[in-house]
């Protein structure tokens, strides 16, 4: 076991220059340590400038996604020792403008994630006194993976569609709004459904798959994805069958 | 809004395509091709495609075989080559082509 | 990214995307060649076409079809062909069970057996049409 291991780390700093550079860190070497770990000693020891999201180091908030050697992790997640012999290549999640060092902007998911009402629709709310509304196990388990989803963003930085296609709503957005239309409680699927079938919001996929592959969560967004491919498309043949009796 | 229409066809192009491609080029082209088999002769293949059911089978095949193929390669252009600022015309030739493709299916098939 | 809010933060940095960025990850390039197989699909349909017309030409026409057919490179060509169809039939019946949650009653078909349905479908189709063309 080495004693070290090289960090190349992407540094940004607008206020310094126009464009990204890589940066060397000598770190320490530690069996047990993740590149997490090896971020916060380059922060408390070596460059104190160095910046990075971070939060919970144990894999449910979704902070510190960055793209370490050219895949999208969760460096709290990753060891260093899979890594070996190194130099380990750090990056901000790519398909995100870069805010600084390996900060990036996630303004467009958040926009697009307000876009399809993550939250129980009601059209009708029962009153209080009527009791909660109740849910079998069958249909718990009609959404539950796509309820795990910590809006890590690894899944954008995985897919080249979301890079290429601007309108492109992404797997996150789409396997969250698929949580509530599967959500018996709700009842906004309709509403939904406006946002999701733009041109490029759910069409735009290509099944490409990355996005589940690299999800700590095993949500499978391109699951949820091709499934409301389906039923957006069977939607649409019964208007088109059916004229005037859409919603 | 021709997106979901238009996905159908793909979807629809796609299984036909997956189930029943491989054993017709293994069949028809590749096993006489190499000599493994004879060829099915004049009469079984007119016999297959004179009647009714089979020419309806075989236009759906191959109708819905080229509308795959134009959704597909339209989307691998604009992702693959970045195409999107030709979005009007790589449309406009993939299902033009399947179209005019189709209409000659037709002639063929049922004339 | 939405191109509104590009003009509030001159300062963010945005990476272009390489034109061939599916070169940089065997699972991208595994992707292309997915999508490419469409291609092959075409062609397999125009050339069914073909030969339909041969057929409905006559026993010659279809005798000057399957002469073309056994020329070596229109041999390899098929073999080519044949290769991509069948990446094209395992990678779409892979992709299957993503899109369909099939129910039996209340419990959910696991997907390996919706996988083994649609590859079992696919063998009864194939030997179909085997049997119709060769007996």
């Amino acid at each position: 076991m080495p004693e070290t291991l090289v960090l190349e780390v992407r540094r940004y700093r607008p206020e310094e220059e126009a464009e990204p550079t890589w940066q060397r860190y000598q770190v320490p070497f530690r069996r047990e340590w993740m590149v997490l770990d090896a971020l916060n000693h380059i922060k408390d020891h070596l460059d104190g400038s160095l910046s990075f999201r971070w939060s919970c180091r144990m894999g449910v908030c979704g902070s510190c996604g960055m793209m370490v050697n050219g895949d999208p992790v969760l460096t709290c997640a990753t060891y260093l020792e899979t890594l070996l012999p190194g130099p380990v290549r750090v990056e901000p999640l790519r398909g995100f403008p870069v805010i600084r060092d390996l900060v990036g902007a996630l303004t467009d998911f958040l926009v697009k994630l307000r876009r399809v009402q993550p939250w129980i629709v009601r059209e009708t709310e029962s009153p209080p006194a009527q009791g909660e509304y109740r849910q079998t196990p069958d249909e718990l388990a009609a959404y539950r993976s796509y309820a795990q989803c910590i809006n890590c963003m690894l899944c954008y930085s995985a897919c080249p569609i979301y890079e290429l296609e601007p309108g492109f709503l992404g797997p996150a957005v789409i396997a969250l709004a698929q949580r509530y239309n599967l959500d018996s409680r709700d009842q906004g699927r309709e509403a939904r459904m406006e946002v999701l079938s733009e041109h490029d919001g759910i069409w735009a996929c290509t099944l490409v798959g990355e996005c589940s592959t690299v999800c700590p969560k095993h949500v499978d967004p391109a699951g949820a994805i091709q499934r409301y491919k389906l039923e957006a498309a069977a939607a649409w043949a019964k208007a088109l069958l059916r004229p005037g009796s859409g919603p | 809004m021709r997106e979901p229409g238009l996905w159908l066809l793909f979807s629809a192009g796609g299984t036909l395509a997956a189930l029943f491609l491989p054993v017709l080029v293994a069949v028809l082209w590749v096993a006489p091709g190499v000599g493994w088999l004879e060829p099915p002769a004049h009469q079984a293949l007119a016999a297959v495609s004179g009647g009714v059911v089979g020419r309806l089978l075989l236009t759906a095949l191959i109708v819905l075989a080229l509308y795959h193929w134009a959704h597909r390669f339209r989307y691998t252009l604009y992702d693959g080559l970045q195409l999107y600022h030709l979005n009007q015309l790589i449309a406009a030739l993939t299902y033009g082509v399947a179209t005019v493709l189709s209409v000659v299916a037709v002639v063929v098939v049922w004339g | 990214m939405n191109p509104a809010y590009r003009r509030h933060h001159p300062k963010w940095h945005r990476a272009r995307m390489p034109i061939f960025w599916w070169l940089r990850k065997w699972s991208y390039f595994r992707f292309i060649a997915r999508e490419l197989t469409s291609l092959f699909v075409a062609y397999a349909a125009v050339l069914l076409l073909v030969e339909l017309r041969a057929v409905g030409a006559g026993p010659e026409a279809l005798a000057r079809f399957t002469a073309w057919l056994r020329s070596p490179p229109v041999v390899a060509l098929h073999v080519v062909v044949l290769l991509a169809l069948l990446f094209h039939t395992l990678t779409w019946l892979h992709l299957a069970p993503r899109a369909m949650v099939v129910r039996l009653g209340s419990r959910r078909v696991p997907d390996v057996a919706v996988l083994m349905g649609h590859y079992g479908g696919w063998l009864a189709a194939s030997g179909l049409v085997a049997w119709v063309l060769l007996r």
